[in-house]
């Protein structure tokens, strides 16, 4: 059986990979936007995940961390001739004007800066606990923010960054996207995601056990935070300029809605519930512009796609708290007769 | 720095936190009760204007019944959004309280603007309220006197209201434990429906002060006052009243004073409130005047 | 069972949504083939922190439209899509005008940082844009595909330090500045060099304070004004935080002269601002006292025609510019190719616009006069045109 679904595993990415290479030759410029999206809001989902879903501390930090990867990554892949005429009201410090990488490195820096900006956050703030937590990451988030804002020699300000050369690629977006779900799941997987288990459903009860709870749950803040960090660094490589207006609450909030809607504590809610939330929000833009039933004319309403997903929120918070998974995984079983009867027996 | 400077800062400084202040009281019941961070505080703070705004344009209300048709209004929609959004999870997860009020925050902003538009309008101001008095060379608004005063008037109602009443009892018992005051005879829907009523009234009363001091008016406008006074009721000591004022009034007081005496951390002025918030937090979390409670296990 | 049906559902969903985005594209495709009209995109903020402005400038672009409805005999259609005051959203939103509608040539964004991010999928995908607003000299920087018919923060800071200097004569002057709007940073910065420049003194600055968008207490830093009795206050910003900027330091008792940028033309600054804005001056592209061509007239009764009375502002102004503009370079290229339009556009040269005669230089610049007006008896009133050297 073991073998069979390996089998499985495998086909299903070869054909996926077919599937992006296809995507890459033959989609337009807007689908493969979207399509980039996809795997970026997967990477961020899965790194806010972490954290609310598994490991059950409730972090708003995510934009901030976000604008970590995306400035680390931007400020190591512009050339030097763009830095110079960008920084036109005060020049970039050395020696970050003349240093140019390629983007792979880049993006691992931006990664590591991030987790490390994040374990030092985390020190501090993951004594506190659930409410207190989550106002206290998010205004880390906006003290962040306001680092970028006011260190006009490093990061430009609000003037922000234009020209960060377009390394994103359907390639590096899913490439990623893929590396993020199988180093998540076995993460999810080992002793380790266990004891973050744990946690979630009883601290007291997981400290009695032995787990070293402070470890656990930076480790896991720190692991978000580079994810996070990678997922902006991808975002700021994708459109190719920065500023700090991005990165404020309302992206932590388009996040925190992919995750709730797929399941907190379901990596592959997550995954599907970033796919379509970022083509629904492309998609309804129908409901924006103006429309014409028979003879009735509707005149477009700006702003209504946040409400409805404002709405979609409240109704499955409310009435469908699990999201579209709960807490439940893919697995090759649903697709067998006896792997359902296993399932049930097995899931809740 | 002169005399007469210093003098002109900490009025200015005494003027923002009484307003923070006012708005803190509001936010501390709720906190009080339900534990819960009302993320829609800030925007019920928001209608409260708007309401205020339409009454006045469009049904040409004398700007007092504007007012209390606004303080009504807020109430109502302030227990609605308790009945309709946090009362079913009561028995949920804390996690998914906390992501309903921040659902709640986006839905009421986003409608808004779609219902009023993004662009800013102006907040009446009646000229009663923006007399400027001199006072050798230190300038205020009639309303820096106003502001404390409401704040004060409505400490004291409260506090009579919490410790002096029978309903103030049932919501002391409330606060302390759900299950033992429901034992004891206390329905506690009805109390949670109070303290949001009085919450969002609070609010009101808030939002309407806000918009005489700062006459402009969007639907993001609550958000900022929102996590301030959260922060400020935190650091006051959480559910406790008059810790929310004082609370109110360091953190109005700390920021004017970091941008009067360290020019150059202008820029890191929202910043300090959150640090502010963190530092609380880490060191005492209970906040000044809050008593220390063990840990429930 | 119930998982089972879940997953069905959702995957339904997304096949829906996958086949609705295919169906429109097939559409699009079919009506550039018969080509009955010409598509022209617009890509603007209608909701998030610049709304304001985002509406303000596609009222002038539909107004525009409905004047002049057709070029080179076929129509043209307007395409817009909301921004969201968000970048990846401007992005999105340029690449769907692109690929899915098919466009011509856009239009927007107002917000400098919008124009960035929307600015690079244009170029990559070889469609010009024609900016109205964004001042930001970075905007049209390396990117031959992005115009403009406003002109730029270095030329508007420039106007206001020689205003203050040589109409005012000010000696001294103070910034206020808005830390997280690139506008007013850049704006700042280019008052504050030529101000010094002009003063030849380097102390003529006497104090540089800031806030941040969304600030509504601006006391603490206007106290410190306050002492230093500055000739001029120079406090560029969104026309909100700036009233209420103004009308605290009045209540302060500071009787300085505020100075501005266009953005304080919005009818809203003298809602807000009420007696205390009276006799700020700020500069700005178009004025309805001094029209500058006859089209300017020509904008302004239409605009009073099809907004009840409204007093018109810049903004509306530059998007019915732009949208000139734009239809004049489609008539020049005598096509709808993308490619061929960029040419034309980079010809344009004394084109009469609303906001004055337009020549776009080789960085894509609009090369044109600024207007100088102060706020009086509550209403905008004209001061003076200052021409670009």
């Amino acid at each position: 059986m073991a073998d069979r679904k390996k089998f499985y595993t495998g086909i299903s990415l070869l054909l996926f990979i077919l599937f992006i290479y296809w995507a890459d030759s033959s989609w337009d410029g807007y689908k493969l936007r979207i399509f980039n999206l996809c795997g970026i809001y997967i990477i961020l989902a899965l790194s806010l995940n972490l954290v609310n879903g598994f490991t059950g501390l409730f972090s708003l930090g995510t934009a901030g961390f976000m604008a970590v990867g995306a400035y680390t990554s931007a400020l190591l892949t512009m050339s030097p001739q763009m830095k110079e005429m960008t920084f036109f009201l005060k020049p970039l410090i050395w020696p970050l004007n003349q240093i140019q990488i390629p983007f792979f490195p880049a993006l691992i820096i931006a990664g590591i800066l991030s987790g490390l900006v994040g374990f030092l956050i985390g020190f501090p703030v993951l004594r506190l606990r659930g409410d207190y937590l989550a106002i206290a990451t998010l205004g880390f988030g906006e003290i962040l923010r306001v680092i970028i804002i006011n260190a006009q020699g490093l990061t430009n300000g609000a003037l922000g960054l234009k020209g960060i050369p377009k390394y994103t690629t359907v390639w590096w977006s899913w490439g990623l996207a893929l590396l993020t779900i199988f180093l998540m799941v076995n993460i999810v997987k080992s002793s380790y995601g266990r004891a973050l288990k744990a946690i979630r459903e009883d601290e007291i009860a997981a400290q009695a056990m032995g787990i070293n709870l402070f470890y656990h749950k930076i480790t896991a803040f720190t692991l978000s935070a580079f994810f996070a960090g990678i997922g902006g660094a991808l975002l700021g490589n994708l459109i190719t300029t920065v500023d700090p207006t991005m990165f404020v609450f309302q992206l932590t909030f388009q996040i925190l809605l992919i995750v709730v809607l797929g399941g907190m504590g379901s990596i592959t809610g997550s995954v599907i519930a970033a796919v379509v939330v970022t083509i629904l929000m492309e998609a309804l833009r129908a409901v924006e512009s103006p429309m014409t039933i028979g003879s009735l004319y509707i005149p477009g309403i700006p702003g209504m796609r946040m409400v409805i997903f404002s709405v979609l929120l409240m109704v499955v918070i409310l009435f469908y708290r699990q999201g579209f998974m709960g807490q439940r995984e893919f697995a090759w079983e649903w697709f067998s007769r006896k792997g359902r009867r296993h399932e049930q027996s097995a899931g809740s | 720095m002169t005399f007469q400077l210093f003098l002109q800062h900490l009025v200015n400084g005494i003027s923002l936190g009484s307003l923070y202040a006012l708005i803190a009281i509001g936010y501390t019941m709720v906190y009080g009760i339900l534990r819960l961070i009302n993320f829609a505080h800030g925007d019920i703070i928001m209608l409260a204007t708007y309401i205020v705004f339409f009454g006045i344009l469009i049904f040409s209300l004398p700007w007092w019944l504007a007012f209390i048709i606004s303080i009504i209004l807020t109430t109502i929609i302030g227990v609605t959004v308790e009945r309709a959004a946090y009362r079913p999870l009561r028995n949920a997860p804390r996690i998914s309280i906390l992501i309903s009020a921040i659902g709640v925050s986006f839905l009421i902003e986003n409608l808004s603007l779609v219902i009023f538009g993004g662009r800013a309008k102006s907040f009446y101001q009646p000229h009663i309220f923006t007399k400027i008095i001199n006072f050798g060379g230190v300038s205020l608004m009639s309303l820096t006197f106003i502001i404390p005063v409401t704040a004060g008037i409505l400490l004291y109602c409260l506090t009579y209201l919490v410790n002096h009443t029978k309903t103030g009892m049932a919501m002391r018992a409330t606060a302390r434990d759900f299950e033992t005051a429901r034992l004891m005879g206390i329905d506690i829907n009805a109390i949670i429906s109070l303290t949001f009523a009085i919450g969002s009234a609070l609010a009101a009363v808030g939002g309407i002060m806000w918009g005489l001091r700062y006459p402009q008016i969007h639907p993001f406008i609550g958000i900022m006052p929102g996590l301030k006074c959260f922060i400020a009721a935190v650091v006051g000591g959480i559910g406790n009243i008059p810790g929310a004022m004082l609370g109110g009034f360091i953190l109005g007081l700390g920021e004017i004073m970091l941008v009067a005496l360290l020019p150059t951390l202008t820029g890191y002025r929202d910043a300090f409130a959150f640090i502010l918030l963190i530092i609380i937090l880490l060191v005492r979390p209970t906040g000044i005047l809050g008593e220390k409670i063990a840990e429930k296990v | 069972m119930f998982k089972r049906f879940s997953l069905i559902a959702m995957a339904v969903v997304l096949m829906a949504a996958l086949a609705l985005a295919g169906c429109g594209q097939k559409e699009a495709q079919k009506t550039t083939e018969e080509s009955d009209v010409i598509k022209i995109g617009v890509y603007e903020p209608m909701t998030g922190a610049s709304a304001a402005g985002g509406q303000m400038t596609v009222e002038g672009i539909e107004l525009a439209n409905e004047m002049y409805p057709e070029v080179l005999g076929k129509k043209i259609q307007l395409v817009i899509v909301d921004n969201k005051t968000d970048k990846t959203e401007a992005a999105n939103a340029v690449a769907r005008l692109i690929e899915k509608d098919k466009v011509s040539v856009i239009i927007g964004s107002y917000g400098s940082s919008l124009s960035m991010s929307g600015g690079q999928v244009a170029k990559d995908a070889g469609v010009p844009v024609v900016g109205c607003s964004p001042t930001n000299p970075l905007v049209t920087l390396d990117n031959d595909y992005y115009f403009r018919v406003c002109f730029i923060d270095p030329f508007q800071g420039k106007v206001m330090a020689k205003y203050a200097y040589e109409t005012l004569k000010a000696k001294t002057a103070a910034i206020i500045m808005d830390i997280s709007n690139d506008y007013s940073v850049g704006l700042s910065n280019f008052f504050k060099k030529a101000f010094i420049e002009y003063t030849g003194d380097e102390k003529s600055i006497v104090a540089e304070m800031n806030y941040k968008t969304g600030d509504q207490d601006f006391t603490a830093q206007l106290t410190t004004i306050k002492e230093l009795k500055p000739d001029v206050v120079f406090a560029p910003g969104n026309y909100g935080e700036s009233a209420l900027l103004i009308k605290q330091a009045r209540e302060l008792g500071i009787d300085s002269k505020f100075l501005g940028g266009d953005t304080w033309e919005a009818p809203e600054f003298i809602e807000i601002g009420g007696d205390a804005v009276e006799g700020v001056a700020f500069s700005t592209h178009y004025t309805e006292e001094a029209p500058v061509t006859e089209v300017s007239e020509e904008f302004l009764n239409a605009y009073k025609n099809k907004y009840g009375g409204k007093e018109a502002n810049a903004f509306a102004a530059l998007g019915f510019d732009a949208y000139l503009v734009a239809r004049d370079a489609i008539e020049r290229a005598g096509s709808a190719d993308p490619k061929a339009i960029r040419d034309a556009l980079s010809q344009t040269k004394d084109f009469k616009g609303a906001t004055g005669i337009i020549t776009l230089d080789e960085n894509g610049d609009a090369n044109k006069s600024a207007v100088i007006k102060k706020v009086e008896g509550g209403k905008f009133v004209f001061v003076s045109v200052v021409e670009p050297e």
